[in-house]
């Protein structure tokens, strides 16, 4: 029982790392189809935003309130990733959809450029570069509808992002000078100190729950309980879903096909800086962090079913619980009196390195029989 | 061994590097009248993964030449020649190294490289050495199992590292007698790290109860951290050949699972220096152990001065490893050998090279007849400041062992260069 306690326990928590850094991807390529292969430097990002708050709420003036860190750092997180995102998708991926394969290299280029980019930028100018690109994107829905629309306004768009600019450069030269670790480039990986009440574990019943993972299962559950909200509730989330269905259909209608294709792209990229906080948690923060996620969450985004978030859920924690099952020995303690042959099988699968094998292998054998995935689309999509 | 990829440097500090050294190669000069000059080969990872750690030792090589220069340089045949060094980057890819090698020998026409950090890149280069009758210089504690004529490795060898390691968490930590867990990354040097860790803990009589390989690059732990709750029920020792940033991964999570020195479990770790403490935090790691030949903490002179120097040239916040302080022996035991042989022929220097003594940062070292160094093997534990504290330090240097006496590919295979009927590998 207490077994098979734990190794739940384990699957839920390797499941919802795979769950919370899939789920933008799940939006991005399962609603919108584009393969953006820079979504594990969205979570880059992400988890570095997390390391920037963290070294804010380092300083005296807030030392006294660092352990409610991670409640900034997801919403900052969610907008740092998603304006880049935007950024992404105006300038390259809007350009290109349609075109699979020259998508599939371009983001594959910007996610070079990103790595390259939090190597070779100090994190303090790159903070303040971003947010000049939030205040410049956010600038005409702050002034009112007459100046835009009046014949200067080019001038107060020039305006916008001049005002932008010196803000961002505030925020930078302020940022650097009060915390001297951020006001150099930096290659090597960071570290995320979580606040006391995030470390250790809880016991109970023998059994130990770390913290973080409970941390980042909780943010897992609220991450999907709001994308569900959002996508069927919100009037924006209908339309995406209507844009996604049917999209000629949708612009005869009067949706705004085009504001919809950055809405869904920001969400997505916000929702993988969401998974860069959690990732911050279990381990360090570099350069590299997202391409060792991205294989896994085209992973469970293929193996859900491309467009179905229910299958994007039951694959994440499929594999987490397979993950566990496989790698941590546990069908040896789970039937000791198994067969001598199969249990030097079982027994030669049980190693990190080799679960993996087994989990593709198993993967790819499922996907012969149901090309789909878990829950593959049907209806008037898959002809399109 | 393979990258402990987390070292400092800031990536646009190189160029301030380049000015540093020149300045100070300006101000060599004016105190010292050269008759001639010589170049030396520096063959180092300055961009792609490895270019973090591998660009300390530029720094630490660099340092050494300029203090050569500043003593009057190299004296052969009653001329003073001034070092002067041609940096290559092998660019973390480990044919580049091979060509680069190809380059500084062919066309710089170089006596001497100095350069490397994973096994990988020293497999590379070593046929082009081998072919060339050239000569590498390799600063980096790694699996042994090798014993070439053309390269001279001042890193440790099993025996020098883990060997001791094994046996001190055996006899003499706070879980001596316990079973033993082993971690590593999947790649050659975890895995033949490992082999030997085995056998030798059969060989003293323990057990060793689980090991597991985590894949380059991933860094999820959860199935790991299960397996050794499950293998290591009271506690027990762990030893940790992680590489790089996995290594930050595995002890925040096994943390916060309770796998902590105060529950009974200890960490001994192969591949993690001062450098590594600070990047993954001694809040992490305190009470857990490691293994080298050169510490920091090393309470001599002669280590406060080579870190002090350090410091002095790149920066108050920098530190000194033991990787460091093999490539400061190895420009130094050069020009010794160099000097002995009075010429720059590889053929002499090669003679000259084995038997040559050096009291380095660590201590003495000497070269030994396989192309190795016999050096001192240092425990310590990680304090909460970063550094280790010394436990035990072997009586004197240890001699080393090309190929292991407890792996069973190698048991009674050794090397000696200076016999020719011996020669790489020979049995005992």
């Amino acid at each position: 029982m207490e077994l098979l306690f734990e190794s739940l326990f384990n699957g839920v928590a390797i499941g919802s790392v795979l769950m919370v850094a899939a789920l933008g991807l799940a939006i991005v390529f399962g609603l919108m189809g584009v393969i953006n292969l820079a979504h594990g430097e969205l979570i880059m990002l992400g988890a570095y935003t997390t390391y920037v708050v963290q070294l804010i709420f380092k300083l005296p003036a807030l030392q006294s309130i660092y352990w409610a860190y991670i409640l900034v750092a997801i919403p900052l997180a969610f907008v740092v990733s998603g304006v880049v995102g935007i950024l992404l998708e105006r300038t390259v991926i809007r350009r290109l959809y349609g075109n699979p394969l020259e998508t599939l290299l371009a983001t594959w280029g910007v996610s070079l450029i990103l790595q390259q980019f939090v190597r070779s930028v100090p994190l303090a100018y790159a903070a303040g570069f971003i947010f000049a690109l939030l205040v410049g994107f956010s600038f005409p829905f702050l002034l009112p509808k007459k100046l835009l629309e009046g014949p200067s306004a080019k001038l107060f768009k020039a305006t916008g992002w001049f005002v932008s600019a010196i803000a961002g450069i505030l925020l930078a030269g302020g940022l650097a000078t009060q915390i001297s670790t951020i006001s150099r480039a930096n290659s090597r990986n960071v570290d995320v100190t979580a606040p006391r009440w995030m470390r250790g574990g809880i016991e109970w019943m023998n059994l130990t729950f770390p913290v973080p993972r409970l941390v980042i299962i909780a943010m897992t559950i609220l991450a999907v309980l709001a994308v569900f909200w959002f996508l069927n509730r919100s009037v924006w989330g209908m339309r995406i879903r209507a844009v996604t269905q049917n999209r000629s259909m949708s612009d005869c209608l009067g949706i705004p096909t085009d504001t919809v294709d950055v809405l869904t792209f920001g969400i997505g990229s916000g929702l993988a800086g969401v998974a860069g906080v959690a990732v911050s948690l279990l381990g360090s923060v570099g350069p590299n962090v997202g391409s060792s996620y991205i294989v896994g969450c085209f992973m469970v985004v293929v193996l859900g079913g491309v467009g179905n978030l229910f299958g994007t859920i039951l694959a994440s924690f499929s594999i987490g619980l397979l993950t566990d099952l496989i790698g941590a020995g546990r069908l040896l303690s789970l039937w000791p009196n198994m067969p001598s042959p199969l249990a030097v099988t079982v027994d030669f699968f049980a190693t990190t390195s080799m679960a993996q094998v087994m989990i593709f292998a198993l993967i790819v054998i499922f996907l012969q029989f149901r090309p789909g995935g878990l829950f593959p689309l049907k209806g008037r999509t898959v002809e399109a | 061994m393979f990258p402990i990829q987390i070292r400092r440097i800031a990536g646009g500090a190189a160029f301030s590097l380049v000015a540093f050294s020149l300045a100070s190669c300006g101000s060599g000069d004016q105190a010292v009248k050269y008759d001639d000059t010589v170049k030396v080969g520096i063959l180092h990872s300055l961009t792609g993964t490895m270019a973090i750690s591998e660009s300390t030792l530029v720094d630490t090589e660099k340092m050494a030449i300029d203090e050569i220069n500043a003593a009057g340089g190299v004296t052969v045949d009653g001329k003073k020649y001034k070092i002067e060094y041609i940096v290559e980057d092998g660019a973390s890819d480990w044919p580049t190294f091979a060509e680069k090698s190809k380059k500084l020998i062919d066309q710089d026409k170089v006596p001497v490289v100095f350069g490397g950090w994973t096994s990988a890149s020293r497999k590379a280069m070593l046929p082009v050495y081998e072919s060339k009758d050239a000569f590498l210089y390799y600063p980096i504690q790694y699996e042994g199992q090798e014993c070439s004529n053309n390269i001279f490795y001042t890193g440790a060898t099993p025996n020098q590292q883990s060997e001791p390691a094994t046996e001190f968490m055996f006899k003499k930590s706070p879980a001596a007698g316990k079973p033993f867990f082993l971690v590593g990354s999947d790649y050659v040097f975890p895995r033949t790290s490992n082999t030997i860790t085995k056998s030798q803990v059969a060989q003293l009589g323990g057990k060793v109860v689980g090991e597991d390989y985590l894949p380059l690059g991933n860094t999820e732990v959860a199935p790991i951290i299960a397996k050794i709750k499950k293998a290591l029920p009271d506690g027990g020792v762990i030893i940790n050949t992680l590489n790089g940033d996995q290594n930050v991964a595995f002890f925040k999570q096994i943390q916060d699972a309770g796998i902590t020195p105060a529950k009974g479990y200890y960490v001994m770790n192969y591949s993690i220096a001062e450098e590594e403490i600070s990047t993954i935090g001694s809040e992490f790691l305190e009470g857990h152990y490691g293994a080298w030949n050169y510490m920091m903490s090393i309470d001599t002179p002669a280590s406060k001065k080579f870190a002090s120097d350090f410091q002095a040239k790149y920066g108050a916040d920098r530190k000194v490893a033991d990787p460091q302080e093999s490539a400061y022996n190895m420009v130094y035991l050069w020009k010794a050998a160099v000097e002995k042989a009075n010429s720059f022929d590889n053929d002499k220097v090669r003679k000259a090279l084995v038997g040559i003594e050096f009291a380095g940062p660590q201590g003495p070292v000497k070269v030994m007849p396989n192309h190795h160094l016999s050096q001192t093997v240092r425990i310590g534990q990680i304090t909460a400041d970063g550094q280790f504290k010394i436990l035990e330090e072997s009586d004197g240097p240890v001699a080393p062992q090309a190929w292991n006496q407890i792996h069973p590919d190698s048991k009674g295979y050794s090397c000696d260069w200076t016999d020719p009927n011996k020669g790489g590998k020979y049995k005992l």
